[in-house]
């Protein structure tokens, strides 16, 4: 294990902002994909 | 393709009726889940290997750790374009919708990759060498294959007819995947030949086996991801443009 | 009947005609190439080793965008008028026909570019030797920004919002000519060689005659049909 806490863990030695920042908008960005391919999935007509 | 038909092809060789966008639904809709199921798996544990086995980079600390999203991203939207313009070419050359279809469903999940790509490339750049965007060679290529990518959607969204719209998108797209190379050696030289004494953009430049490995897993789990969302969205167009079809009527009638 | 040749040279005659008779497109196009390369000064100061610094870029980009302009002219004429119908049923392969028409618009449309070009590069302070190497450069590079952009006009005829669709389409693939051409001029100010980039430039060219015929003649039939 590389972390000594959760604290440890979310700071990331002080890069936080740069790593969450970029798997956020990662998880972000699928979650968007996947919302509109659902919505896109009704407008086209019937349940998937 | 017609029974007779069907009987006339050799024993084993089958396939071909997948290229029927009635025959190719289902199959999407059963194997897509899994390639979901897959790319769930791998991304758990891609991300468990590069956040708690992979150590501390000696140079770049813990702002490194973005190679896991960033590289296997970068990677993705090259595969995918590559596989973008196959299909259009397949469609282009056979003269078959779903090929076409194919194609248009992996432009968006392209993009997106490329835009993250770009996102966390500069999110990585930041820290490591102080700047937001640095233009070098690869990020540069990146953008520029994004504005490929939006061109080909673009291109597609204004063409009302759906037969044109497949096959200018496709000559786009083939005219695009000849230029990337050359596109990619240009921008590698006004690089080099501006850069001067500026830092060499290179990742890290030894890799412990255990980010190697974590940074691999992670492009398998997005491989994964690229193809079950590409699937889905394939699904969407098959029953869009082939709604005035019995199939899909009678496939959407029974299901409400 | 005209051979291969004779009807390269009637459809080059017919469209240099066309454009002779319409001159103020050829003007406003120079214009816009002057206006756009004048602006980066008014945006960026009048420093003269800044521009000295930026100029081979800026007047490149301004000819791209100036060639751009030129590219919807390129096949809508004959696309409303019928003209093109006739081109897609004629004996003649599709993909001759287009290289004569590109050639034609070759002429008219990037040869005042290749001509004016040198004038706003001594706004930006160039050196005479860099001046030549810039018009040579134009002259050698343009050839794939019509044959490209070529595609592109054929891929969006008759669509809406054609004229932007066009650049969003065209713009990235100009990038490696824009690199080349600026590369050039800027070696040659700085006192190196700039045989390499032209000799690139060159081949780009060529490389673009050779395929990009047969793509400007499919996009044609897909657009037309």
């Amino acid at each position: 294990m590389n972390w000594g806490s959760a604290a440890d863990f979310f700071a990331m030695g002080g890069y936080g902002l740069y790593v969450w920042g970029s798997y956020a908008v990662t998880a972000v960005c699928i979650a968007i994909e996947l919302v509109s391919l659902a919505r896109r999935r009704r407008a086209a007509g019937g349940p998937s | 393709m017609s029974s007779a038909t069907r009987e006339a092809l050799p024993q084993g060789i089958t396939w071909f009726k997948y290229a029927a966008p009635q025959t190719f639904f289902p199959l999407a809709g059963a194997l897509a889940p899994w390639f979901a199921a897959i790319a769930v798996v791998l991304f758990v544990a891609g991300l468990y290997i590069g956040f708690f086995v992979a150590p501390t980079d000696a140079q770049q600390g813990e702002a490194y750790r973005i190679i896991f999203i960033h590289v296997p991203a970068a990677w993705m939207s090259m595969l995918i374009y590559l596989v973008m313009a196959f299909w259009a070419g397949v469609g282009l050359a056979f003269n078959t919708r779903l090929s076409h279809m194919m194609a248009s469903a992996l432009a968006p999940t392209g993009a997106l990759f490329t835009f993250l790509a770009l996102w966390t490339g500069a999110l990585w750049g930041k820290p490591t060498w102080g700047t937001w965007w640095a233009w070098d060679a690869r990020m540069t290529s990146e953008l520029l294959l994004l504005f490929l990518y939006f061109g080909f959607m673009a291109l597609q969204a204004a063409i009302d007819d759906p037969r044109r719209a497949d096959k200018a998108g496709a000559v786009l797209a083939l005219v695009g995947v000849i230029n990337i190379p050359i596109i990619y050696f240009s921008v590698k030289w006004w690089n080099t030949l501006h850069q001067g004494a500026s830092v060499s953009l290179k990742s890290a430049p030894t890799m412990a086996t255990t980010m190697l490995t974590g940074m691999l897993v992670m492009v398998f789990a997005c491989w994964a991801y690229a193809i079950a969302a590409a699937l889905w969205r394939v699904r969407c167009i098959i029953l869009e443009r082939e709604r005035r079809s019995d199939w899909v009527r009678d496939y959407l009638g029974a299901g409400r | 009947m005209l051979g291969t040749a004779g009807v390269m040279r009637s459809v080059i005659a017919r469209d240099l005609t066309l454009a002779w008779r319409r001159k103020a497109d050829v003007f406003v196009a120079v214009l816009f190439f002057v206006i756009v390369a004048s602006l980066f000064p008014l945006g960026i100061g009048p420093e003269p080793q800044l521009l000295r610094a930026i100029g081979p870029g800026v007047v490149w980009v301004a000819a791209l965008l100036a060639s751009m302009l030129a590219l919807s002219r390129l096949f809508a004429a004959d696309y409303a008028d019928g003209t093109l119908e006739q081109m897609l049923l004629a004996a003649t392969p599709l993909s001759i026909i287009v290289i004569a028409k590109v050639i034609a618009h070759w002429i008219a449309a990037n040869i005042p570019l290749v001509l004016i070009g040198p004038l706003l590069g001594l706004q930006f302070g160039l050196p005479g030797d860099a001046l030549a190497v810039l018009a040579l450069a134009l002259a050698l590079g343009t050839p794939s920004l019509s044959l490209i952009g070529a595609i592109g006009a054929a891929l969006t005829l008759g669509l809406r919002g054609g004229g932007v669709l066009l650049a969003l389409l065209v713009l990235p693939l100009y990038a490696p000519v824009l690199i080349l051409g600026s590369l050039a001029v800027e070696a040659t100010a700085a006192g190196l060689a700039a045989q390499p980039y032209l000799l690139l430039l060159a081949a780009m060219s060529l490389a673009a005659l050779s395929l990009a015929p047969w793509a400007i003649a499919a996009a044609l039939r897909i657009s037309h049909e």
